[in-house]
């Protein structure tokens, strides 16, 4: 078996599984966010419930249209709360505890090796790159889950990916997942498991794998998988809120296919509207003026892609009439990003820095864009009217293309502004 | 489960922020999210479309994020069906768990947008004219939350008939 297939045996009480198979699977997390909590809310609300099935393994994260953006968001951002209280649920991460879910859950040692976790976030696979099961579901597959602990899953292929070679300068995890997607397509991988192994994507650090995780859904897949090493272990230690046993798939193990991957080959790469499967390297795409730089997302707005933000705006300001946001995903990352010195860089560079939030990245607030206007970011999605009006552009990079598009003031390799 | 009605045909890779931008997620009024339904690609959609009829699509229908708004919006248009070449993961469940039935089936270019349709879900036939497809029927357990008119009132079902 794969190891995703041997996380859903152990969680379906089975010895074995295998694809096509529907299984009963206890889930040991559940996460919902203040978009799609209330919907579950109310489904769970007409079970009448005296308890749920765990509230300690239930997460709310209030974090796409946050802090509350009208009073509509603040009125749903109550409902949670309430809620929350009624049932005993703790794990409500919001203002001093605030971060977007998918780099929030693992920076709290919430979501742990060879578990399953569901969560009402389509980016929930973010998680798989500390080599668990982990899913998007909709918000009433999590208010089954709250009663009943359990969901049916169909137990997916695994298409895997063995990437070997050299990185070259400026490119990493975002490059490769693009390059991926661009490869299969976005449905390449519909209801598929995707794993990664190879000393390519071994080398890269835990925020390139959980950038690479996240967006295999933008392939349609499942789930995304890496192995566990010691950088997992590392990540984990002082973190783990449980302890955790390390799943490994057998020698035996069957792919339905194999993709052999020399990320040597791979250059900065840019997505066009409207597919995130719309693949350029960046030197191919021709002068196109921006209006906005996006830096932030529950894809690459981790510390790492801060860091090289920064390392490329030292000094540097960004073009004026481009508005470059910086968003650090959670609370302990903008204050990292601020001991470092990189909140100095970017306020001096011209960027504005917003609090930890979504914002932007689905058109909710913090940033939308208006009719005809183009933008660059780290983000995941660049379909229509994605960031705002249905008559703008979202260029999808990385936080490296994505800063020195903002210096240069069009999309460009970061070699042109060194 | 029998459906008749019009066919609105869209192509492959009809994402969820095209079917209700996010923008419009702090309702979850389904009379309110219809009025967005489809916007970005077709203003107005909820008053072009008549209470049982039909969307046939392209591949990947659904793609994109989990939020359970796109479903709604569609069956609080008055979509009876949506058949596609096939769904995204997230989707297809949203749409069954809250009683939106959905039909994988490649009929795209079988079928003239306006042109009246019919389905038998149970039996997986479509019927265009004279003509008949066949494709796979949901399973069964799939069929019967659909029944029920959704997961939570299957759950509902069950959690009684536990006691």
């Amino acid at each position: 078996m794969t190891i995703t297939e041997k996380i859903l045996a152990s969680h379906a009480g089975r010895r074995y599984v295998e694809p096509g198979e529907i299984v009963e699977v206890e889930v040991d997390l559940l996460l919902a966010n203040d978009i799609t909590a209330p919907l579950a809310i109310q489904e769970v609300e007409r079970l009448n419930l005296d308890s749920l099935f765990d509230p300690k393994k239930v997460v709310f994260v209030l974090d796409h249209f946050t802090p509350a953006r009208d009073v509509r968001a603040a009125e749903n951002c109550r409902m949670i709360r309430e809620f929350s209280k009624r049932y005993g649920i703790e794990h409500v991460f919001e203002v001093q505890d605030a971060g977007i879910e998918h780099a929030l859950l693992p920076e709290r040692g919430l979501v742990l090796p060879g578990e399953l976790v569901i969560g009402a976030d389509s980016h929930t696979c973010t998680y798989g790159a500390l080599s668990l099961f982990s899913t998007g579901v909709g918000s009433t597959d999590l208010a089954y889950a709250m009663a009943e602990g359990r969901i049916w899953l169909r137990v997916p292929e695994t298409m895997k990916f063995l990437c070997h070679g050299k990185w070259q300068r400026w490119v990493g995890g975002k490059d490769l997942i693009l390059h991926i997607i661009g490869r299969i397509g976005v449905d390449g991988a519909n209801y598929k498991a995707m794993e990664f192994d190879g000393e390519a994507v071994m080398a890269l650090s835990m925020d390139g794998r959980f950038t690479v995780a996240n967006m295999v859904v933008e392939a349609g897949a499942k789930n995304g998988i890496f192995p566990f090493d010691e950088k997992t272990k590392l990540f984990l230690a002082g973190r783990a809120q449980r302890p955790y046993s390390v799943p490994e798939p057998d020698r035996e193990a069957n792919y339905c296919s194999v993709w052999e991957i020399d990320v040597g080959t791979i250059e900065p790469l840019v997505a066009l509207p409207f597919l995130p499967s719309n693949i350029r390297p960046v030197r191919e795409v021709g002068r196109l003026p921006i209006d906005q730089v996006v830096i932030g997302s529950c894809t690459n707005g981790r510390l790492e892609d801060l860091t090289v933000a920064a390392e490329i705006m030292r000094g540097k300001k960004v073009k004026k009439g481009v508005r470059c946001l910086v968003i650090p995903a959670t609370q302990r990352i903008y204050l990292e990003a601020l001991r470092r010195g990189y909140m100095e860089i970017f306020l001096e560079a011209g960027c504005i820095v917003c609090p930890p939030t979504c914002g932007p990245c689905l058109g909710g607030h913090m940033g939308v864009l208006a009719s005809g206007e183009r933008a660059v970011a780290t983000t995941n999605r660049n379909f229509l009217g994605r960031m705002g009006h249905k008559d703008s552009e979202v260029y999808l990079a990385s936080p490296a293309v994505c800063a020195a598009s903002a210096i240069k003031g069009e999309i460009v390799h970061p070699e042109e502004v060194l | 489960m029998r459906f008749r009605g019009r066919v609105f045909k869209f192509g492959d890779n009809i994402d969820t922020d095209v079917i209700i931008p996010a923008t419009y997620l702090s309702s979850t009024d389904p009379e309110e999210l219809k009025r967005h339904c489809m916007e970005p690609i077709v203003p107005f959609f909820y008053e072009k479309v008549r209470q049982g009829d039909i969307i046939v699509a392209g591949s990947n229908f659904g793609c994109g994020s989990s939020r359970e708004h796109a479903p709604y919006a569609i069956k609080a248009v008055g979509i009876s069906i949506v058949i596609a070449r096939s769904f995204a993961r997230i989707f297809y469940r949203n749409a069954m768990n809250i009683g939106l039935p959905l039909l994988e089936a490649d009929i795209l270019h079988e079928v003239d947008g306006g042109s009246e349709i019919e389905v038998d879900l149970k039996e997986g036939k479509i019927a265009i004219g004279p003509r008949t497809f066949a494709s796979r029927p949901p399973p069964p357990f799939m069929l019967e939350i659909l029944g029920e008119g959704g997961l939570i009132n299957y759950l509902r079902r069950k959690r009684v008939e536990r006691v």
